[in-house]
């Protein structure tokens, strides 16, 4: 017997007994309701677009992030210009795309490309990570990123200082709506890496005090196109 | 009494004499208290939300086999190598063995409590391989040779004081009081560890059937290190952290993050499903996900308590249990601490080796009430004991048993040990504290209070006669 027949065996074994089904919900019948949809329960989320910006808004900067609404691509341009000289930035690491073409070619920095693979240790000494997303959720201040999306799995945790650019249309309500999306999008083909970050890295582990920074990007700054 | 209890007792004592502890621990709740309520509040109901994450881990639990077979399906087709591992020691040898197999010296490992129930980082180092802690809780109670205290803050029980002393002594950092000082001390120190590592070690908060993937919720970006740079990535995952469909960690998500740790996300929520996919630029070459038995099963097989495997290990009952908070996480001397630990630990190890932590539980409740997935915690707790007396009743507690049944059943036998308590409680005085005294255990940290003049009957009986 193979060690996988051993496990399921122990289980369809042991699942003989059934144990009762947790009726919580009133006027649950036979039909379990694990498959009702959990959006009247969680925290709500606006209706209008505008709520909804207002609301990621809200989150990402209870979260310790930096967020702009930028009405076109130059105001975007020009904050990101303004964060390189505040942050004296040399080196910028990048995956190529429409939002981050445009941004890397006016700011005139050394640049780690990861499209192709790179070295650890360069994208290690990059001053900033700039990358593209697949969702923002307005429900948590969370940017979806995916190893496509976001130029693999290291460029957005690496770099210090981590700047997404998103479209207006990618700002969903949810954590489910951007579950949905990415989805609908990958049918089966899914990227091997997709992740919700949510503000800046993190620590409580010294006598809960948060630090930011712990192992990944001490900051965090999202640019909103329309 | 057997050694696990002993040494329970021995240091229950201690921490609960130990006034710095208990104050150190109420001091770094009382701000997660605060945020878990506030975030809670947000919810439009919490209440709802916690029967329909219950219900669907009972959907996943007991229908194991079937999304057990769909998760492992939906990974290897896109090459991810499944491991079943029967029981700890075959985790282990089959983690060793990848290791050796590609010459790795280096190892980087995130928080994972699945590998400390297995010992993983002992069977590494015995193998010669080099292994960091990643997470800063992790990585101190490490430094320190000491297991984690508390299953999701592992280093909740240091000042910041003995941090800085101990990075002061093992890793020559200058001395300081600023947590964000030291924080950065242990940041350089990864980030070398992290780039020249050629495996990484995680473990798993959920199983997604339907898309084959893991997640994993971290706030330090460790995991996201320790996932992406190191040519092999090995994830342990408890056989019961299934989920159904992605579309439940719209649920889980939050609900883990506020429970667990008073915030309203974590700050990484990251799935995996599968090694670096054609096209992407990073990620590792062989993704290793290794499923844990380890006689999860057994608890499985009892039904009374199977929701038990319903737990997401966030932490919130430990976080709210009276006891944890005196006893303190080392004094449990097992791998899960608190309420939680207390329960699955006899089915885990063994019931009579560990019955006594049946008996770690004021009863309150509070953690069945703090349990997001609504595990009947401190029910389970008495069935424990239960069971520990079925299976090997003592006759000391047969004789108990038997004379207290007679007793309140017989309103005569009743009333005359009411009263034979009443006489002979001013012998206490002298006796009070030896082995005569039958209350003294009870009474070496309270006094006795004095048996009433005359008893509710008594009084009932002329309060009617008048």
């Amino acid at each position: 017997m193979t060690n996988r027949e051993i496990i399921l065996g122990r289980i369809r074994e042991a699942l003989k007994v059934s144990a009762p089904h947790p009726v919580f919900h009133t006027g649950a019948t036979e039909q379990p309701l694990f498959t009702a949809a959990p959006q009247k329960w969680l925290p709500p989320v606006g209706q209008t677009p505008g709520e909804q910006i207002d609301l990621f808004r809200q989150n990402a900067e209870a979260l310790k992030a930096e967020f702009r609404a930028c009405a076109n691509m130059n105001e975007a341009l020009q904050h990101v210009k303004k964060l390189a000289a505040v942050g004296g930035w040399k080196k910028i690491g990048r995956h190529r795309g429409e939002l981050t073409d445009a941004v890397v070619r006016e700011l005139g920095l050394v640049e780690v490309q990861t499209d192709h693979g790179y070295a650890v240790d360069d994208l290690e000494s990059c001053d900033a990570g700039l990358t593209e997303c697949e969702a923002l959720v307005a429900q948590t201040g969370s940017v979806m990123v995916s190893a496509p999306s976001a130029g693999g799995r290291a460029l957005s945790v690496l770099p210090p200082h981590h700047v997404v650019l998103a479209r207006r249309n990618q700002l969903v309500s949810d954590l489910g709506a951007a579950l949905q999306r990415v989805q609908e999008k990958f049918k089966d083909k899914f990227p091997s890496f997709m992740s919700f970050i949510s503000g800046p890295s993190r620590t409580g582990d010294i006598e809960r005090i948060l630090v930011l920074g712990a192992h990944g990007p001490k900051k965090l700054t999202i640019l909103l196109l329309p | 009494m057997n050694v696990y209890a002993k040494e329970f007792n021995e240091s229950a004592r201690r921490y609960t004499a130990d006034l710095h502890h208990r104050d150190l621990i109420h001091k770094a709740l009382s701000g997660y208290y605060a945020k878990r309520d506030e975030f809670k509040n947000r919810f439009q109901s919490w209440s709802g939300a916690r029967d329909l994450a219950a219900e669907i881990k009972w959907e996943a639990i007991n229908h194991l086999d079937r999304y057990l077979d769909e998760f492992v399906s939906k990974l290897e087709a896109r090459g991810t190598k499944v491991f079943w591992a029967p029981d700890a020691q075959a985790a282990r040898d089959y983690i060793v063995g990848v290791a050796r197999q590609h010459q790795v010296r280096a190892v980087i490992k995130s928080k994972s409590m699945t590998a400390e129930e297995i010992h993983l980082n002992d069977a590494l180092e015995k193998a010669g391989f080099e292994i960091a802690e990643s997470d800063l809780g992790e990585y101190i109670v490490q430094l320190r040779e000491e297991p984690p205290y508390h299953l999701v803050f592992p280093a909740m029980h240091l000042t910041r004081q003995q941090i800085s002393d101990l990075f002061h002594d093992k890793l020559g950092s200058e001395p300081t009081n600023n947590p964000e000082d030291l924080t950065m001390v242990a940041r350089r120190v990864m980030r070398r560890k992290y780039c020249k590592a050629e495996m990484g070690i995680s473990g798993a908060n959920f199983a997604i059937a339907e898309t084959g993937m893991i997640s994993i919720t971290e706030n330090e970006g460790n995991a996201r290190l320790t996932t992406s740079l190191p040519k092999i990535h090995v994830a342990l995952v408890g056989i019961e952290k299934v989920l159904p469909r992605l579309s439940d960690l719209a649920l889980f998500l939050p609900m883990l993050a506020t429970a667990g740790a008073g915030q309203s996300i974590t700050c990484y929520n990251t799935l995996y499903g599968g090694p670096r996919q054609p096209g992407e630029p990073d990620g590792p070459e062989e993704f290793h996900v290794v499923l844990l038995d380890n006689r999860r099963t057994e608890l499985l097989a009892d039904a009374e308590q199977r929701d038990a495997l319903h737990c997401i290990r966030c932490g919130a009952c430990l976080n709210v249990c009276p006891i944890f908070k005196n006893v303190g996480g080392h004094s449990y001397g097992t791998t899960y601490q608190g309420p939680i630990g207390s329960v699955i630990t006899p089915h885990l190890r063994g019931l009579q080796d560990w019955k006594h932590l049946s008996q770690a539980s004021s009863l309150c409740g509070a953690c069945t009430e703090a349990c997001p997935v609504k595990i009947n915690l401190h029910h389970h707790l008495l069935h424990n004991r239960r069971n520990a007396v079925r299976a090997h009743p003592t006759l000391l507690e047969k004789l108990i048993q038997f004379g207290f049944v007679r007793m309140m059943c017989h309103p005569a036998l009743y009333q005359f040990a009411a009263s034979v308590g009443r006489l002979a409680q001013p012998l206490q005085r002298w006796l009070g504290g030896t082995i005569l005294d039958p209350v003294r255990a009870w009474a070496k940290t309270r006094s006795f209070p004095p048996l009433a003049k005359k008893s509710f009957r008594e009084l009932w009986r002329e309060r009617k006669a008048s």
